[in-house]
């Protein structure tokens, strides 16, 4: 683990972290839903997008900077995990299981086409 | 000035989550063990600071934002989780697979319920 390695990471998770925070802003101001649908939708972009850099087969610094760094910290784990909770919590099963199926599936689904699609490109 | 400070707290954690994969897991590894345990941990640690610690304590604004959104938030990743997903359904570990999304799922919700606190709860203590 490099210096270099680790602020490759950290300038990425800067910029991912800023893009899914004003993002989020953004798709919560124009769309209104029952379930989280900012979260869901960058989840479900970054997946595609994640998967269309390991596809490519960038090198191991673009990785770095935009995967592991860009692509990780736009993407999030905790808020989702804490959105299902929340919607649990307030009996809304049908939202829940919705917004659970369709992040998985379609997290999965978006990253399979982006492997797919990057080997091409 | 929020953004700075959210990017400033990304900029923290995606290096935490890289830098404890690197140092308590083996890359080499199938299973994808880095990820799952920091998803499951990150889980916990929004769910509490949220409804527990932000609750309690006087503290700013955009400090929370930046804490929960910037940090916990890039610290925890699901693209990653998506990717590592796929390869292992590639290389055909099924198993392992299916292994990896559903404790992901359950534990993910299991580690933000234990985090998260009701007011009722609260004020029973």
């Amino acid at each position: 683990m490099s210096l270099f390695q680790v602020i490759l990471v950290g300038i990425g998770g800067f910029f991912g972290a800023i893009a899914r925070f004003s993002g989020s802003q953004v798709i919560n101001k124009r769309i209104t839903s029952s379930i989280p649908i900012a979260t869901l939708s960058i989840n479900l972009l970054g997946s595609f997008l994640l998967g269309l850099l390991f596809g490519m087969g960038i090198n191991k610094s673009a990785l770095l900077l935009l995967g592991t760094g860009f692509m990780g910290a736009f993407t999030t784990f905790s808020t989702f995990k804490l959105e299902g909770i929340q919607l649990h919590i307030s009996q809304q099963k049908k939202a829940f299981l919705m917004y659970t199926t369709i992040s998985y599936g379609g997290g999965i689904l978006l990253a399979f086409l982006g492997l797919e699609i990057g080997r091409f490109l | 000035m929020v953004y700075i400070f959210v990017g400033i707290a990304g900029f923290f954690g995606a290096i935490l989550r890289y830098s404890i994969g690197l140092a308590l897991f083996d890359e080499s590894k199938l299973f994808p063990f880095a990820t799952l345990m920091i998803n499951l941990l990150g889980s916990f640690l929004l769910a509490f600071l949220t409804t527990v610690v932000f609750k309690r304590f006087l503290i700013p604004a955009p400090l929370k934002t930046a804490i929960g959104t910037g940090f916990v938030g890039s610290f925890t990743t699901f693209s990653t989780l998506s990717v590592e997903s796929v390869k292992l359904f590639q290389s055909h570990h099924l198993l392992l697979g299916f292994v990896y999304v559903l404790v992901s799922l359950l534990g993910g919700l299991g580690m933000s319920r234990l985090g998260f606190r009701v007011r009722k709860e609260e004020e029973t203590g």
